[in-house]
């Protein structure tokens, strides 16, 4: 633990890593919630998937990957957004099959881009700890809005997400505010692309979200409490990551993992208790 | 002569190609306590949603307050299966009521200092002011569906439409909420849907039988003969008449 505070002080990496991991993990609880209780964890899945081709593409032609998956991002939102509001009953099909296609081009322009292809790994399973200075700036420009925009919508995305039959009788457009929600949920991802990689995004996420839902009584205190754990879960997975000279994307993930479980077992067992005493 | 409140005329609705509701025609005045009875699957859900516009008819035409049905809506209260919501979203009672004044509320921000008032207002008329900070998935079936209700009455509408209100919850609960209902016909028209004839022949002033085709009369005219035609056979409600 000193070893990893001696490394914060004195290297920029690590300082850059924690901190674009502490802003990822505010938009990552707040979007997370929405994610999870909405139940659009497939539909997100799509849209971190696609956004490969957008990286690819952005590598091939010379520009900046992170700027290439935010247009992709951004655009996979408002199309699997059409086709689950359009062609609702063969959503997952049409979803799957973009998720799918989106990551094939993605691995074509990498494999055609000249020079070494040791960047696809740092997209599929992300690089915290290769962030630069001007990411952060980047990651705090896209937190900055996301979170102002939920709290203009707030009341709006609660009620479409809760009762979409009963918003769209208060005369809510319901459509527009789903693919807001779903453009937003994109540029998360991409926030969080940097933190764990493509194929981890998801966990990310959804798991920091999925453990707060057991504490909170309200969709504004569960966005507060899955903030807070994304933030416990990336400082940590770093922290453990360097002491054991292991990937970091992955040891966060998995700490998140565990902290889940052991959050659904202590649920599962308080709830039981509780029955029990009621007898 | 009272005002008439909806006007459904010809009527017919298909879902795909199969057709769900086959020349309706049903007019429904100010006041009244309208129940709206037939076996599950007879199109009952499908005739409200067409009240309220969220389905066109292929055929025909629907008027409310003599308006077409989605410009009438802010005079509707709407109470949809409370079994159809999803009860592990963590959200608070009073913040469930204050759905109902989304349409009326600034676009953006938060809602009124009004807004709020009218939502406790309408949760002291439904008797659930106390429990307005419990969140909705933890209450009861009774409870939820006050709720509900709560969320309809706060737009203060002329009309309450109230789909299967009192499936899965206990008789006496059931009948509490029949009571509640009729002090709130006193001030709107009431449009319920139950696939169940059990109390509702002592609250409602006027029956329609559904069963892709409608028959509605005046409650003192529903007779055994009136359900079999609907049901295609004989159904409880006539015991429970011989009860009363």
């Amino acid at each position: 633990m000193f070893e990893f505070i001696n490394v914060l002080q004195n290297q920029t990496f690590m300082q850059n890593a924690v901190i674009v991991g502490l802003l990822a993990s505010v938009a990552c609880g707040v979007m997370g919630t929405y994610v999870v209780t909405r139940r659009i964890v497939f539909i997100s899945g799509g849209i971190s998937h696609t956004v490969l081709g957008g990286m690819g593409a952005a590598y091939y032609y010379g520009f900046n990957p992170t700027h290439g998956a935010f247009v992709v991002a951004i655009i996979a939102a408002l199309l699997i957004g059409f086709v689950s509001l359009r062609y609702h009953q063969h959503e997952d099909t049409l979803i799957g099959a973009l998720w799918a296609v989106g990551m094939a081009v993605g691995i074509l322009f990498i494999y055609k881009t000249p020079g070494y292809n040791v960047d696809l790994m740092s997209y599929l399973f992300g690089n915290i700890l290769m962030v630069k200075r001007e990411s952060i700036l980047f990651v705090a420009c896209l937190d900055l809005v996301v979170i102002s925009l939920v709290i203009v919508f707030y009341k709006r995305f609660l009620a479409v997400c809760f009762d979409e039959e009963y918003s769209r009788l208060q005369g809510v457009s319901v459509e527009s505010t789903y693919l807001l929600l779903l453009c937003l949920v994109a540029v998360t991802v991409v926030m969080l692309i940097q933190v764990v990689g493509i194929i981890l995004v998801i966990a990310l996420l959804t798991l920091p979200a999925a453990t707060a839902r057991y504490f909170a009584p309200s969709l504004g205190k569960m966005m507060i409490l899955a903030s807070l754990f994304g933030a416990v879960f990336t400082t940590s997975g770093l922290v453990i990551s360097y002491k054991q000279d292991i990937p970091s994307g992955a040891t966060i993930i998995v700490v998140a993992g565990l902290a889940y479980i052991i959050a659904t077992v202590i649920k599962g067992l308080t709830s039981r208790f509780r029955s029990y005493n009621k007898k | 002569m009272n005002k008439t409140v909806i006007e459904i005329r010809n009527v017919d609705f298909a879902y795909d190609d199969i057709l769900v509701l086959k020349d309706i025609t049903l007019t429904v005045e100010e006041g009244n306590f309208l129940g709206i009875v037939g076996p599950n699957g007879s199109g009952k859900t499908t005739l409200l949603k067409l009240i309220l516009g969220l389905i066109h008819p292929l055929r025909g035409s629907i008027r409310v307050f003599g308006q077409a049905p989605e410009r009438a809506r802010p005079s509707i209260g709407y109470v949809p299966q409370y079994a159809e919501i999803d009860s592990s979203f963590p959200i608070s009672v009073m913040d469930v009521v204050l759905m109902g004044r989304l349409g009326k509320a600034p676009l953006i921000g938060r809602y009124r200092k009004i807004d709020r008032e009218m939502a406790e207002e309408a949760l002291k008329e439904v008797e659930i002011y106390e429990i307005r900070d419990n969140r909705f998935g933890t209450l009861s079936g009774g409870q939820r569906q006050r709720v509900l209700m709560a969320r309809a009455l706060v737009g203060r509408p002329e009309m309450l439409l109230l789909d299967e209100p009192t499936a899965s919850i206990d008789g006496r609960v059931e009948q509490d909420i029949y009571e509640l209902l009729k002090r709130l016909n006193e001030k709107a028209t009431i449009i319920l849907v139950s696939h169940d004839l059990g109390f509702i022949s002592t609250y409602v002033n006027q029956v329609a039988c559904v069963n892709r085709s409608l028959v509605c009369n005046p409650i003192e005219h529903v007779t055994s003969d009136v359900i079999k035609a609907c049901y295609g056979g004989p159904v409880h409600m006539i015991k429970h008449k011989c009860e009363l």
